[in-house]
């Protein structure tokens, strides 16, 4: 990944930033100039809550350049609660624990670093939705 | 519009051709492919490729396999649709050919894959999904796919050893095909204990990579009738596209751009998948053989896999794939993969398909899926005499 490329998707990347359109009222994440559903101007930020299942996943053995030192990993595609599917790591759970339906949340996590003097690049992954223990 | 026809044929075989620059690879098809139409020149060379820049940091093919094949001076470029750039460079031959403007044009498909380590040809297929929104969260090409096969044995019920026949029968097929990568069978039973690369793909769902390059000469039907022999026409070429990324589709399983260029063809062809003698689809992995039979008509939603499993696919069944092997076992070198399999379509129709003719066949159909389903290409060849 390139520093400017990075710098250009912060809002996605950091903060799950996507769009609604205004003509439709889908949401789109990535956000897009042009709607795919009604092919109209869109261009109403909307930050996302993050929540969501997990449609599939799949646990890579053979990663691309870059993504070694951390296979094996799970990446999985995740249906937002506002609709869209997300491509995304899955993380703080072991491969066993993962099944499709299963609740998730967004966190900010590192996603590799390219070598010694190069970009450390954070983003989204998704964990076990994490359940509030009532007080006793 | 002319009707075109294909006047010759050339393939090297997919393999590890340590010996062989990408461009002789190219140059090779070309000439065999122009000997074989009893030709000496062309008017245009459209090649097919996905990764001579990154792997042999090689770009401007049309210019250098033109002069490497000795036909320095015509009009050549290259054309680049990920997985499915070599059935589009024959797409773009055809409508040159077809619209009158060019007599004689070649499409060559090349690539050269063992020039990159394991992880650059990783990294460099991965750039035929969404760079910012797939490849950099370190989903794999492999990957993508395999949520696919993930989703589609927890929506319709299937194991994944119910996949097997796809690899079984491409393997026998290949074994019989003196220019295929991997000329040997397999057993279901290898197919269950293959090492995993992207669960639940493993190895044996996953075409083997190498180097290759095919072309195919095509002009005008006239030609054809003077040069001979059996006159193979392209009666449908078609393609269709949908979204790179696959997080940006309703449903992932619903194959659009593989469904819509079907249909435009068997428009154009006035066909229906009843007729299709045999379909040399892209069976990149297991789960896109499946999920093409059904976009192309040939089974309902969730009844590709089941196709397999009641032999229908082999060489004796309704609808015959990966005849001389598949992407799986003749070897998926990815720009002109789509180019072989209009070389082998057009051998059956022909009767040149050795061990593993079908007999009596008229009409072939190939389909060229370029990313996770995101350019979809699909011809269908009829043999007139």
């Amino acid at each position: 990944m390139t520093i400017p490329s990075y710098w250009r998707t912060r809002k996605q990347r950091l903060s799950l930033q996507g769009e609604i359109c205004p003509h439709c009222q889908r949401r789109l994440f990535p956000p897009r100039d042009i709607c795919p559903y009604c092919n109209g101007p869109a261009k109403v930020a909307i930050p996302f809550s993050g929540r969501g299942r997990v449609y599939s996943f799949s646990l890579v053995h053979n990663a691309p350049a870059g993504f070694e030192p951390y296979a094996p990993y799970l990446v999985a595609l995740i249906k937002l609660e506002e609709g869209p599917l997300v491509t995304a790591q899955l993380t703080d759970v072991s491969p066993d624990e993962v099944s499709i339906g299963m609740p998730v949340e967004m966190v900010t996590r590192k996603l590799r670093e390219e070598g010694e003097e190069g970009l450390i690049t954070y983003g989204y992954k998704f964990r076990p939705l994490l359940q509030a223990v009532e007080a006793s | 519009m002319r009707e075109v026809a294909i006047l010759g044929l050339g393939q090297t075989p997919v393999g590890e051709h340590w010996e062989i620059s990408l461009r002789d690879l190219g140059a090779q098809a070309v000439v065999a492919a122009l000997k074989d139409a009893g030709l000496e020149a062309a008017e245009l060379l459209v090649v097919g490729n996905m990764l001579s820049g990154s792997l042999s940091h090689q770009e401007n093919l049309g210019a250098l396999i033109a002069d490497y094949a000795g036909l320095r001076g015509i009009e050549a470029l290259k054309v680049e649709a990920a997985c499915a750039s070599g059935a589009m460079a024959v797409r773009m031959a055809y409508l040159a050919v077809a619209g009158g403007l060019v007599d004689v044009a070649i499409a060559c498909g090349v690539e050269k894959m063992t020039d990159g380590s394991g992880e650059e040809t990783t990294t460099a297929l991965a750039a035929a999904a969404d760079d910012l929104f797939e490849s950099d969260q370190g989903v794999s090409f492999v990957a993508l796919n395999a949520m696919l096969m993930r989703r589609y044995m927890h929506e319709f019920g299937y194991r994944r050893e119910d996949f097997a026949e796809f690899a079984v029968n491409a393997h026998r097929n290949a074994a019989r095909n003196p220019n295929a990568m991997f000329r040997r069978p397999i057993t279901h039973q290898a197919f269950a204990e293959a090492k995993m690369i992207a669960t639940p793909i493993s190895l044996l769902d996953s075409a083997g990579i190498g180097d290759g390059a095919a072309a195919v000469v095509l002009g005008p039907v006239d030609w054809a009738r003077r040069q001979g022999g059996a006159i193979i026409r392209i009666a449908a070429s078609a393609s269709a596209t949908d979204s790179v990324a696959l997080h940006d589709r309703d449903d992932p399983l619903d194959l659009q751009a593989a469904s819509r260029s079907a249909q435009r063809a068997y428009a154009q062809a006035g066909v229906g998948p009843q007729d299709i003698d045999l379909f040399e689809l892209h069976d990149a992995f297991t789960i896109m053989s499946a999920l093409s039979l059904e976009a192309a008509g040939f089974a309902p939603r969730g009844g590709g896999v089941r196709l397999a499993l009641e032999g229908e696919i082999s060489l004796q069944g309704r609808i015959p794939i990966s005849t001389m092997g598949g992407l799986k076992a003749r070897g998926h070198p990815v720009g002109a993969t789509g180019v072989y399999q209009i070389v082998e379509a057009a051998l059956q129709l022909r009767g040149q398909a050795g061990e593993n003719q079908i007999p009596n066949c008229r009409l072939a159909m190939t389909q060229n899926i370029g990313g996770s389903g995101a350019n979809v290409v699909t011809h269908i060849l009829e043999r007139l005499a």
